[in-house]
């Protein structure tokens, strides 16, 4: 028998319909997979489950969890499956934890809620559930606070309150997509152990169908509210019978089709980094005392030619993002110098660095935070203008901008819209747009796919691809992901603790791993090809 | 947390200094002879020149500064032209009303807003919200001398409750003292917890937007447990904020209560002492002010410390 069973379920939030004839179940000790693109009703099917929709949700349908109506049950019984028989992770570690209490009282919280425990017989089982999700007393005891913690500590503190009172089902949404790679590997490691020990029911939401496929037995694919398929994972994935799921599977292994770099002849180097290294001063831990200095980025150096995309990949907080702050002027080094087209950028004043800023622009990770809501578009995508040698007349500004956003395949007269008129992957254009405005020689881009859909981010790395080879530009990628390293890049730059550890190939490098981070990073990315393999085994 | 301590008082107390030399070079710099001013317009210029020396006046800048602030610290404010008595008495005097009104106008702010906050948040939209919300706007537009002439007509004319006004001072017993105070405290609140009840509200909602309400919501709490565990302490930072401001404005801002009500506060003394020139009395509450919003601000940044553990980590 099920443990939840979701029949017909439909969903509408005002007049939006969310969920349209909805089906879904999960067994005992079964790990079952909700996959679907953002705005596809993954997370509205969790809370539905939890019973903790918005006010203006309306439900129809069944839910039945352990025999118990959910749609019907009163608020009462409901606060009493929530946390006991049913937990909850969610996706953003970093905001998920009260700040102002201590991660005991947190864990300890729900214990003490529904079991009626005494506070000390409450933190001693909270404690418990801290050493099983690795955070051992010696260095996490019960008084600590959230900020205290990583987000990958946060996020098994989490999972110890959703898990605190052995429930009956988990729904984990997103629970790894904040995380770098090895984490995630951890976390999902963690999940299926918790599941193997109690029995435990595991709905695991992700919009990644690899994650998915390594951990889920079974497998439910959600587009606009409506189940595509449903089945067995291995098979479901590998027959691909279905044409959404052949879509999906094939735009998360896209590889953007480009011909041999280009301009690796010309002599010159774009950009030269020489032993840069930067220094933060650490937490002082006495008033007398000077503090201590936390080294963000350890000698690094390295070369740019024109046209050349380069990787440069490492788990978060290895130093990747100060790293390319510095090599676009916006942070100094501690030592150490850097050349762009053989001018030294570092330690020059502002009005000196105008030449080298217009050659080299920046495209951010997240398409929602980085554009002003309050200013059209051709304001935002003309910012980067004044780096110009002659201030362009309004006729020619427009005339630039129609053109950026032509070569981003987005129309012109998309000139007069405001930044909230956009989807996710048509504002990365728009950002894109932005960078190439200038006619760079070099853009940096922080993470620029890993906040969108796979199959947009299938069509942003074409563009990246189609830019490169069509205007010569050459790529910084920062990024953890490494099918999106393999994907766009010719080189990659390894870094762990502040220092590059590795260099070389793109595709040698991950396929032939040495150093010790590199090798980490491949072990735990998650691979479509290498996981339905795997499963396909398991199952015979 | 001692680092943090220490620095906020550090900065209180520079901040303190800083304002007693601005306070002194103001009324260094405004027109007017204190001595002439005693003597009378009939008094000859040796006698002004004589009593400038038995004052003081004639010393050195620098040296006079120093003088008044060993004053302060010793609590010798000097003597009032006017009255002919020692500023401290009339300043302790004055204090006897001006400070216990404001803390109980201060409390029933609290007790009004805080709940009213809570209850507005969490039926936000609603119609329990929008009927707070616009009592709450009266309250911010009505002025307070007006709610002051109806408490007056209600509960003292009236219900014969409370006097209408006048201070019968501590020496008559605490109640019929605190029975004076009750009308112009709550006058004075109303506004107040009107203006706290929005904040309240606002930040409450900022809150109950965060991820952690919802993982508490999940750890299947009830709402209200939600409301009370979670979501008020995270919200007190701008609570705590504009209590700090309503406190300073509190024990000098009343003069028009005062007035209503005939009290003996601060208000009126500063009041009097400005349309009168008597610049000691100026000086001396005026820098007792700004003491005492200080220390106000100083406990304020405390209490965020102890609301918000990230506060005491920090350097």
């Amino acid at each position: 028998m099920s443990l939840l069973e979701i029949d017909n379920l439909s969903l509408t939030i005002g007049d939006t319909p969310i969920l349209k004839d909805m089906e879904l179940s999960v067994a005992p000790g079964e790990v079952m997979g909700l996959v679907g693109e953002s705005g596809s009703g993954k997370s509205m099917t969790a809370l539905t489950v939890m019973r903790l929709l918005p006010h203006a949700a309306r439900a129809t349908g069944r839910v039945s969890f352990d025999g118990i109506d959910v749609l019907a049950a009163s608020e009462d019984q409901m606060c009493a499956l929530r946390g006991d028989d049913i937990g909850m992770v969610f996706q953003e570690p970093m905001t998920a934890l009260n700040p102002v209490k201590t991660i005991g009282e947190q864990v300890a919280e729900g214990i003490r809620w529904h079991t009626r425990a005494s506070r000390a017989d409450a933190e001693e089982r909270a404690r418990k559930m801290l050493d099983r999700v690795g955070l051992p007393s010696a260095k996490f005891p019960l008084s600590r606070y959230p900020h205290e913690l990583s987000g990958g500590q946060r996020q098994r503190v989490v999972i110890a309150i959703a898990c605190a009172l052995k429930p009956k089902l988990l729904i984990a949404d997103e629970p790894t997509t904040a995380l770098d790679v090895v984490l995630q590997a951890q976390i999902l490691d963690l999940l299926r152990d918790l599941v193997a020990e109690s029995r435990m029911g595991l709905l695991l939401i992700s919009h990644d169908l690899a994650v998915v496929t390594e951990i889920a037995d079974r497998i439910t694919i959600l587009r606009r509210g409506e189940v595509m398929e449903a089945g067995d994972t291995a098979r479901t994935l590998s027959e691909q019978s279905h044409p959404y799921t052949r879509q999906l599977a094939q735009a998360s292994m896209h590889v953007p089709a480009r011909a041999r770099p280009h301009g690796a002849a010309s002599g010159q180097a774009l950009l030269q980094v020489e032993s840069v290294t930067r220094d933060y001063p650490g937490r002082r831990t006495s008033l007398l005392r000077r503090a201590p200095v936390i080294r963000a980025v350890d000698d690094v150096s390295l070369s740019m030619t024109p046209g050349q995309s380069i990787a440069l990949v490492g788990r978060s907080g290895c130093g990747k993002s100060t790293l390319a702050r510095m090599i676009l002027a916006l942070d100094r080094p501690s030592s150490g110098t850097i050349r762009f087209r053989g001018e030294t950028i570092t330690g020059k004043r502002e009005a000196e660095l105008k030449p080298a800023r217009r050659d080299m622009q920046v495209v951010f990770q997240d398409p929602y935070g980085s554009f002003d809501p309050r200013q059209k578009v051709e304001k935002l995508v003309a910012e980067p203008l004044h780096v110009l040698e002659k201030k362009p007349t309004r006729a020619e500004r427009r005339e630039m901008v129609a053109h950026a956003l032509h070569e981003v395949g987005l129309d012109q007269r998309d000139m007069e819209k405001y930044p909230h008129e956009f989807s996710g992957g048509q504002r990365q254009r728009l950002s894109i747009a932005r960078a190439i405005i200038t006619r760079p020689k070099l853009v940096v881009a922080d993470e620029p796919v890993s906040a969108l859909d796979v199959s947009i981010r299938a069509q942003i790395l074409d563009l990246f691809a189609e830019l490169n080879q069509k205007l010569g530009i050459a790529y910084l990628f920062i990024t953890h992901d490494l099918t999106v390293a393999r994907a766009i890049t010719d080189d990659v730059l390894v870094m762990h603790d502040g220092k590059i550890v590795e260099r070389g190939k793109t595709n040698e490098v991950f396929d032939h791993p040495r150093s010790e981070a590199a090798q980490a990073l491949v072990t735990a990315a998650p691979d479509l090809h290498r996981a339905i393999a795997r499963r396909m085994q398991e199952q015979g | 947390m001692t680092a943090y301590l220490l620095k906020r008082l550090a900065i209180a107390i520079a901040t303190l200094v800083l304002a007693s030399m601005v306070v002194f070079a103001v009324l260094e710099v405004l027109p007017g002879d204190p001595a002439r001013l005693m003597l009378g317009l009939n008094a000859s210029a040796d006698q002004v020149e004589l009593l400038r020396n038995q004052m003081g006046l004639n010393a050195p800048l620098g040296l006079r500064y120093l003088r008044w602030a060993g004053g302060l610290l010793s609590l010798d404010f000097g003597r009032s032209y006017t009255y002919s008595v020692p500023v401290i008495d009339l300043v302790r005097e004055r204090l006897a009303v001006s400070l216990p009104l404001a803390l109980i106008a201060l409390a029933l702010s609290t007790i009004i807003a805080i709940p009213v906050g809570l209850f507005s948040a969490s039926r936000r939209g609603r119609a329990g919200d929008t009927v707070a919300m616009g009592a709450a706007q009266l309250g911010v537009a009505v002025p307070n001398f007006w709610f002051a002439l109806m408490l007056i007509y209600v509960f003292a004319v009236w219900l014969r409750l409370v006097p209408a006004g006048g201070f019968p001072g501590w020496g008559a017993g605490v109640w019929p003292a605190l029975k004076s105070l009750l009308l112009p405290a709550v006058a004075l609140a109303l506004p107040q917890a009107a203006i706290l009840a929005r904040v309240t509200r606002s930040a409450l909602i900022e809150v109950l937007n965060e991820d952690y309400i919802r993982t508490a919501r999940a750890k299947g709490l009830p709402y209200r447990a939600v409301l009370w565990r979670h979501a008020l302490r995270n919200a007190m930072i701008p609570v705590l904020t504009i209590l700090g401001l309503q406190f300073a404005f509190l024990l000098a801002g009343t003069i028009i209560i005062e007035n209503v009500f005939y009290l003996p506060g601060l208000g009126r003394l500063v009041f009097q002492a400005i349309t009168q020139r008597d610049l000691i009395v100026v000086e001396s509450v005026v820098m007792l002010l700004v003491a005492a919003v200080i220390a106000v601000n100083l406990v304020v940044d405390l209490s965020y410390a102890v609301v918000d553990p990230r506060l005491r980590s920090r350097q």
